[in-house]
This record gives structure tokens, sequence and C-alpha cells, in this order.
């Protein structure tokens, strides 16, 4: 069995906001191994981004602990050392946003090796050229701004630039989000290539449940701030056991029979997820969930061990 | 397929732009029968909202324009309707549902204001007040609303996306349009949510009997939505079929290499279906415009533009390799 690279535990983030306090993330444990990529999943308002960014160290968490290969990190970017900060990176949603406008793509991709001092020439070319070959870009990219080149591209280029620092643990956060299902397919091969070669760690965040199933080796399904099943990906498609997974499993449009085939029957789509200010009492996915009993209204189920590695939060499976 | 109720017929639009004319739509043939349920696939850039844009003529010329073509609906051409003596197109029965719901509702406005001025300016109306706030209410319970008297006197930031889009269905379908396009109607919206409103529109268009134009770029969609499918890329209609034929046998091989591309449930891991990019609209490649990008390139491809070949009384393709 492989070391644990990132382990989360109870973690809490609360915002403060006038209308009240909203739970984005309201005590959630997980970790990672080496070299595997854990599949986040949830809809918008989930908290999954939060996750992602708490752990990035871009929120302090409200409360629990995140620790990176044994050592807490449990605190904002800024008191982090920068040997932690070159090992975790991200790649943002959207390319878009996420890179300067004003900046040419040689200058985008030599700021983290400055910012890490891993420059090794003088001019910086030579790392540049080997970031856009890993990526598959054209050399000449280099001189170019970003409004100029593609969608796809651009994502690439992000990619290139997370890995500048030579990290071990990338958090992508729905990195194709944005993008068409003929260039999502060309950045997911990559990134799966960039994880063989360079033993990296993804922490994959998506809404797109059959792209989990093709790139993730445990996924796990967050709800209201709250994680409600993990399991390995194959036995998460083969057996989900949670309400809402299989909710979320049956209102996916597939484009074959076979696929069809794996969709839980029955569990017809219904309500919308509640505001986090305001999170039902009981199991928060109560209010929606097709197989209610009395005792959801009124008590949080916990998380609950039912096969090897799949864990479940619901009364129906204790 | 039945009588068409819309025909598009070798419709060319272009932007006059800085650098020069963008050839977008370059010949663009299409039909909808009555009753029909008709999807239109292609990634992003290929012309699929500047098609229904012009039906709808929305455009805004210039920057656009319509070099040559004909939209037939009803026995007349649209291109040549007056549009302020039939309050546009939207008075001859097509309606348009858009991608963003947010956008398309006005924020300043009450939902009950935007949908009663929406029924009092369409066509055959009983225009007395209450008559209007009935048909309003009338309307919000068919998209399933629920409380719609609460409804009306809300503003688009009180509800939330789904709820905003179906606002959007309740509009379109009121002025009982014949013609309903939906242009990437759940596309903003989550996974649980689209499956509910995919099913209340299905519903809807069912009951009434209207034809649709389902805009989108999700193959899943296409096939669990649609009886017949258009694949467009680059501008051109590459592939025209039944929606069970082009899943069972899609021929283009650029619709080929978009089925590929979609991560499957079953975890075949990622393919990559489709190389290199889409075309420059400005400079677009001679021949077939997919030719650059195709496995199968022969030499007549960069030389002619493919029509549509008929592989079966409903299956077009447009593509050499289907010659005869």
């Amino acid at each position: 069995m492989t070391a644990e690279i990132l382990t989360v535990k109870g973690l809490k983030k609360y915002f403060l906001t006038s209308r009240g306090t909203v739970k984005a993330v309201d005590g959630i444990s997980f970790s990672i191994k080496e070299a595997e990529t854990l599949g986040l999943v949830g809809e918008s308002g989930s908290g999954k981004s939060t996750v992602a960014y708490t752990v990035m160290g871009m929120y302090r968490p409200t409360a629990g602990q995140i620790l990176f290969r044994d050592q807490d990190i449990s605190k904002e970017a800024r008191k982090r050392s920068k040997a932690l900060k070159k090992q975790i990176q991200i790649v943002f949603q959207d390319p878009g946003s996420s890179l300067n406008p004003r900046r040419s793509i040689k200058q985008i991709l030599e700021l983290p090796l400055k910012v890490h001092g891993l420059s090794k020439d003088k001019s910086g070319t030579q790392q540049v050229e080997r970031l856009l070959e890993m990526v598959e870009l054209p050399l000449d990219y280099m001189y170019k701004y970003t409004e100029a080149i593609g969608g796809g591209e651009k994502q690439m280029v992000a990619i290139a630039r997370a890995l500048a620092t030579d990290p071990s643990f990338v958090v992508l956060d729905e990195p194709t989000s944005a993008l068409d299902v003929s260039v999502q397919a060309k950045i997911i091969k990559l990134l799966l290539q960039l994880q063989r070669e360079l033993h990296l760690t993804y922490l994959f965040i998506t809404h797109d449940l059959s792209l989990m199933r093709n790139v993730a080796t445990r996924v796990a399904i967050m709800y209201l701030g709250k994680i409600c099943e993990v399991a390995s990906a194959l036995e998460f498609f083969r057996n989900p056991v949670h309400p809402y997974t299989q909710m979320l499993l049956s209102s996916i449009p597939v484009v074959s029979e076979a696929e069809e085939a794996l969709k839980p029957k029955k569990v017809l789509s219904r309500g919308e997820i509640p505001s986090p200010v305001n999170v039902p009492p009981g199991c928060s996915f109560h209010l929606r969930c097709p197989e209610k009993k009395d005792i959801c209204s009124t008590d949080d189920p916990v998380m609950m061990e039912i096969g090897e590695g799949h864990t479940v939060r619901c009364h129906l499976s204790s | 397929m039945s009588e068409p109720l819309l025909e598009i017929r070798d419709l060319h639009v272009g932007f006059d732009i800085y650098g020069g004319h963008l050839k977008v739509l370059d010949g663009v043939n299409f039909a909808v029968g009555k009753g029909e349920k008709v999807g239109l696939v292609g990634e992003t850039g290929c012309g699929k909202t500047t098609t229904m844009k012009t039906v709808m003529r929305i455009l805004p010329i210039p920057p656009a324009r319509v070099r040559d073509g004909e939209i037939g609906y009803k026995g007349k051409d649209l291109l040549r309707v007056n549009l302020k003596r039939t309050r546009g197109v939207k008075g001859k029965g097509i309606s348009m549902i858009f991608q963003d719901p947010t956008a398309a509702l006005n924020p300043v406005f009450t939902i009950g204001r935007q949908l009663m001025d929406v029924i009092k300016y369409s066509r055959g109306q009983d225009r007395s007040g209450d008559k209007i706030r009935d048909r309003a209410i009338s309307a919000l319970k068919d998209v399933a609303m629920p409380d719609p008297e609460r409804i009306l006197s809300n503003y688009p930031i009180q509800l939330s996306g789904g709820m905003r889009q179906r606002i959007c269905i309740a509009m379109a379908l009121v002025t009982g349009s014949e013609l309903l396009i939906a242009d990437e109607p759940t596309t903003s919206l989550d996974v649980t949510i689209q499956d509910q409103v995919l099913r209340l529109l299905g519903k809807l268009v069912e009951e009434r009997g209207n034809s649709t134009i389902f805009i989108t770029h999700s193959l899943g969609i296409v096939r669990e939505w649609t009886n017949r499918v258009y694949v467009m890329y680059a501008g051109n209609m590459v592939e025209a079929a039944p929606t069970k034929e082009l899943f069972s046998k899609a021929l283009h091989p650029y619709t080929q290499g978009l089925m590929k591309a979609v991560p499957r449930l079953t975890g075949e891991g990622m393919a990559e279906g489709v190389t290199g990019r889409i075309p420059n609209y400005l400079t677009p490649p001679s021949g077939c415009r997919f030719h650059p990008r195709c496995p199968h390139v022969m030499l007549v491809c960069e030389q002619e533009r493919p029509p549509f070949f008929d592989v079966s009384d409903t299956h077009q393709v447009a593509c050499f390799l289907y010659k005869e």
C-alpha cells in the first residue's frame, strides 16, 4: 500500500455573511494516496471548490486539519513555506481569467521559475521550451499572448505553469468544463500521461461523472458541504449506494445502450440543492431523497464503511 | 420526414470585421418537419447559434451579412418578411429559449411584468388585464412552478437557475408558437436540474405538438431527446440522420471523431477523437472544411466542397467517401 500524500480531517470552512453563516464545507475527511487521482464530484454550491481553495491555502480552515506528507498545512498560503508551495499547485477552471492577458506565454511560465529560484540559464528560454514540449505546444507559442490562442491551448499553458515548479500534488478544479469534448479528450489524455511520467497525485474536481469514470482511481461525492459517498471508481459505478449518487447517475445523458444499462433505474431527479445558509436539519439530502425515513429529518447520519474502501453516509445502509 | 415546417436552403452568412470578411455559414441546408424534435450538434464556434439567430432575424446586421439563401417557413421566405409589420419572427409563431436564463430575463422587472408583456404582444390574445394574468398563472403552472401567484411578483434574482430557465420556457410556449428553438437550454444547469428541465420540456412539446430544434453540444442529450439530428462543423452541415441511426452508424469522419471523444460511463478510457483545431473563418480551408483534420483525406477533398450524398432516404452525409 502506498503512503498517503494528503489527509484531510474534519475540515470545516464557514463564511460569515449578512444573511447568516454559510457552511460551505462542513466537516469532511478524506485522504489521497501517492500517484492516485481522487475525483471530487458535486453540483454547484456543494462546496467542492472551497475544499480545493482551502487545500491550496487560499482560505484558512474554520476547523479541522490538512496534512501534507504528515506536515500540518492548515494555514493560509502566506504562512506556508516556499518549499511547500512548490509541491502543491492548482489548475483553475477558466484559463481565460487565470492567465494574464498582458503577459506573453514565456513571461507567464517564467514567473513560477523565478519565484522559486529555479531558473538555470539567464534567459530562462530552455526551461520554458521544456514546459511547452511537456504539454505538446509549439515552441513559438512562447512569444504569443493568450488572446492569440484557443481555449484548449490556454488550458495547456495553465497546466504547464502548474508543472513549472515540479510539484508532487496538483489540484485540478474543473479543468475541462469550459471546453468542447474533442479538446477535453486531448487535455485529459495529456494529464493522465503527465501523471504517469512525473508521478503526480491529482485532486480532480468536476461535476461530470462520465469524465470521472475515466480519470479517477477513487471518487468522492459531495452534497451541501459534506461527503456522502466514497468508493473506488469501479465499485462506485457498479454499486452506487447513496440515494443522491443514484440520482446523479440516473440524470446523466449517455450515448450508448451499454451505458444506459449501468444507470440506476427508477430514481427520478427532483428538487434543487438548498442554500448553504439554511441547511436542512438531519441528513441534508432528506428533502430530495426518494427513500426518506423519519429518522432522516432529525438525525444526521455518520460515515459507515460498507465494503473495502467504500464508505457511505446514509441511514439506509446503517 | 413529414412536410417541412421550416426549411433553410443554401444559407450563406458572414461577418464583416476589421481584418476582412468571416465566412461563417457556408451553404447550410436544414429542415424541420411538423411535430419533429430535431437536434443540431456541433462544437463551439461551428455556427449553430448563428444559423438559428438568422432564422429569428436577431442577428446584428451589420456586422453580420446574409450573402445568400432562403429560409422557407409556411410558404414565406423569412429573410424577406417585413419585420416591423410582424413584430419580428416571434409574431410568426417561432419562439426561442436561450442558453443563459439569467441574461435572457430583465433583472429590473418582475417575472409577472415580463411574462404578461409577452402574452400582451403576441398574436390573437384577449388583451383584458384579468385574462392576461390568468394566462400567465396557467403558463407558470404548466412549467411546474410552485406558488405561481407569488412568482409573478418575484424578480429573476430571487429564483434559482433551474427556475429561471423554466420561466423562459413558459414565455416561449405561452404565445402558442408552432416552432420552438432551444439553444443549449440546460448548459448552465446542474445535471439533476438539467434532467428535470429536459423531462418537463419534452412533456410540454409532446402535449402541444410543437416542432422543436434543440441546439446542443452534448451528444447524450441528443440521443435521449431528439428524433433526428444534424451535425454541424465549421459552418457546414456534415451529416443528417435519424437519431438512432446516427448513434449506431455514424458515417462522417467528424461525427465519428466526436462520438469517440465523449467520456463513457462504461470507462473505456479517453480517446482523442478529432485532432487539430477548428479553422479560422477568415481563410477557411478549401474544398471540404474538415479536410485538414480528416484521417481519410483524399485529393478531391481539398478541391471540391462535398454536397449532401444520400446514403438512404433519411440519412445524408457531406463526405466524398460516400459518393454513390
